[in-house]
């Protein structure tokens, strides 16, 4: 049974980490309607350009800051380059804009800094906690522990940012109606900047976890197909969807992987999620928290 | 002056209905098709062929596939090169497993149980939409791969999962070089555009159009929908089923899972946001689009490299590219969000009135 609770402990904990990712999807799509399928080659930029700063002997402060103003250029490159001229068109095209920016990203990431994979020590040890497992013979891991509660800080930020500034209002008008907001006199330009950047921001924490992780390497740009799933199981618009829906994302691959697997020769792990969350939508077709869309003729 | 239709009388009503009721229209596809059967086999070379003319023909076949689905019906699927996957392989255990098989049959064969499978998963589609929809075809994607990696009875307990594909012979006529592999996939590509050009202007098509405009609606006027998007979904993956035979057997040569990743499918996707979404002839362009301009690209940037002596370094090169070409897609959605179709039938517009502006 300690072990059930292991791999379930070990699943939520890694389902976090999807979660990271997705919040940065949401918060996008919350904003603006675009679905930014770039957001894993957004990680997999942050996380390159914040090593490469310290390869280039910058302390760890200066870095921190330096990839986030890094970020928040892009972001405004972005929001003038792309979505400024591709404003009221389908969201087909602005999803297949957003692809093409993940080329781009990609390229450039790896032209300013080079393809080798790298290691990111963040100073947390992927080893399991010794009392934890002197008492209860379970395994949790340490790093697994602080990635939690960097993403419980990083919520609780973004949710006090949400509801209590009037940037968060801003956002949450344009988010129900651009041209009513647009109408009150919120400026929409501004405020996508400003969603992009704090999606940068929420990609660099990402970057650096999972960089940490598994290291700083191309293969990150796929943490956004790990995303995918935990959005459309949470909905699209919905922040507590994207937490909620990384818990039961993470955990139920985990179990599945170590249940099931054996008996269908393993690897399961790139589906299930999708077939879950498929089963989930099939009940409830707007994710757990999406809106509920009412359709008129 | 040239392109225009004044004093071409439509007397009946099969003229009326014509596929092509522009007598200009007629000319310029028979010229196109002399060009494709007779010129080019002609005068192309060998690597033309095969890197470039070959993979072109299959990718507008596999596109027009997901056009039917996305443009027409309006389902946005990102599973498109999983339901190809199906096509070769079914097409391979077909050759395997049944004696005497014609190879036609098998890529049928494997077109409908392509067929059979997209509609399994496009079940999902009647209650779920959008980007929902388009996410949840990604299970598409990752589980048929998966299943053909591990199932062993359909890769024929292949150990490296790598299988070499069978000849290609018709009638005890093999098709070895790359010159008739390309005329056998030009004849199948014609067939099956022709047939999808038909099924999307008449009731079939019509009815799709009803549903991706707006489903309720559609439904209100006597459109059973799930009949219409399960057709979509039938019909579109029986031609990525064909255009992943075609792709195994005309092309790679080998059947592989790798070969039908997700980078596959949204290469197609491209071709048709790019070519025009609900354009049977936004495939092709789109599907040129794509295949030539990772080509053009890299020859371009060795010729700069080269003749101006920079000694780029190689992974240099491949970044530039991948740089170029998403800043290039994007260039094209700001410039022309309704694809390449949509300029040529602006350019029609303008040959009409030409040389009068008005």
């Amino acid at each position: 049974m300690s072990f059930f609770f292991e791999v379930l402990i070990g699943g939520l904990l890694s389902g976090i980490m999807y979660s990271l990712v997705a919040l940065g999807f949401v918060l996008i799509y919350k904003a603006s309607g675009v679905f930014n399928y770039a957001q894993g080659a957004l990680v997999f930029f942050a996380a390159l350009t914040f090593v490469g700063l310290l390869e280039l002997k910058l302390p760890f402060w200066l870095a921190l800051p330096a990839t986030l103003a890094v970020m928040i250029v892009l972001a405004v490159v972005i929001e003038r380059v792309i979505l400024r001229p591709l404003v009221n068109q389908p969201q087909i095209t602005l999803f297949m804009a957003t692809i093409g920016l993940s080329f781009f990203i990609e390229g450039l990431a790896q032209m300013m800094w080079g393809a080798n994979v790298r290691g990111l020590d963040l100073g947390l040890q992927d080893e399991p906690i010794q009392w934890i497992s002197d008492t209860t013979g379970m395994n949790i891991s340490k790093f697994d522990l602080a990635a939690a509660g960097v993403a419980a800080v990083l919520v609780a930020v973004l949710a006090i940012f949400f509801n209590r500034t009037r940037i968060g209002r801003a956002l949450r008008a344009v988010a129900d109606d651009h041209q009513a907001a647009l109408a009150v006199g919120i400026p929409l330009r501004q405020i996508w900047t400003i969603v992009w950047g704090v999606a940068g921001a929420v990609a660099l924490v990402a970057g650096l976890l999972w960089g940490a992780r598994n290291g700083v390497q191309y293969a990150l740009t796929f943490v956004a197909l790990k995303a995918l799933p935990v959005l459309i199981l949470g909905g699209f618009e919905s922040v507590p969807g994207a937490i909620v829906g990384g818990l039961i994302i993470g955990a139920s691959e985990k179990l599945a992987e170590v249940y099931i697997g054996p008996y269908v020769g393993g690897g399961i792990e790139g589906w299930f999620p999708y077939v879950l969350a498929l089963v989930f939508l099939l009940v409830r077709p707007e994710g757990l928290f999406g809106e509920k869309i009412i359709r008129r003729i | 002056m040239i392109y225009r239709e004044a004093g071409q009388f439509k007397a009946s009503y099969a003229a009326d209905s014509a596929i092509f009721p522009i007598r200009q229209d007629r000319i310029g596809i028979a010229i196109i098709l002399a060009l494709a059967f007779v010129v080019v086999p002609l005068t192309a070379t060998p690597y033309l062929f095969s890197a470039i003319l070959i993979p072109f023909l299959i990718l507008s076949l596999a596109a027009l596939g997901l056009n039917i689905l996305t443009g027409y019906a309006g389902q946005v699927s990102l599973g498109t090169a999983a339901f190809m996957a199906v096509g070769a392989f079914a097409s391979y255990n077909f050759m395997l497993r049944v004696p005497n098989m014609p190879i036609l049959l098998a890529f049928v064969g494997g077109g409908l149980m392509a067929a059979f499978v997209g509609i399994l998963f496009g079940l999902p589609s009647l209650r779920i939409r959008g980007f929902y929809l388009a996410v949840a075809t990604l299970a598409a994607q990752f589980f048929i791969l998966w299943v053909l990696t591990k199932v062993g009875w359909i890769t024929n307990y292949s150990s490296s999962g790598v299988i070499t594909a069978q000849r290609v012979v018709i009638l005890g006529y093999p098709f070895s070089t790359p010159a008739a592999k390309y005329l056998l996939v030009l004849s199948i590509v014609a067939v099956m555009a022709l047939a999808a050009k038909n099924m999307a202007r008449g009731n079939v098509g019509r009815s799709w159009m009803a549903v991706r405009d707006m489903d309720v609606a559609a439904e209100v006027i006597g459109i059973r929908l799930m009949r219409a998007k399960l057709l979509a979904f039938a019909v579109s993956s029986f031609y990525c089923g064909v255009a992943g035979a075609l792709y195994a057997y005309a092309y790679l040569g080998t059947v592989e899972p790798e070969a039908y990743s997700l980078d596959l499918s949204f290469r197609i996707l491209f071709m048709v946001i790019v070519g025009g979404v609900g354009s049977v002839l936004g495939s092709f362009l789109g599907s040129a689009f794509i295949t030539l301009l990772p080509v053009l690209l890299s020859v371009s940037v060795r010729f700069l490299d080269a003749s101006l002596d920079l000694h780029i370094a190689e992974s240099t090169i491949s970044n530039l590219e991948l740089m170029v070409f998403g800043g290039l897609i994007i260039f094209f959605l700001i410039v022309e969000p309704h694809g390449l179709a949509r300029l040529w039938q602006i350019a029609k517009e303008k040959l009409r009135l030409w040389p009068f502006p008005h």
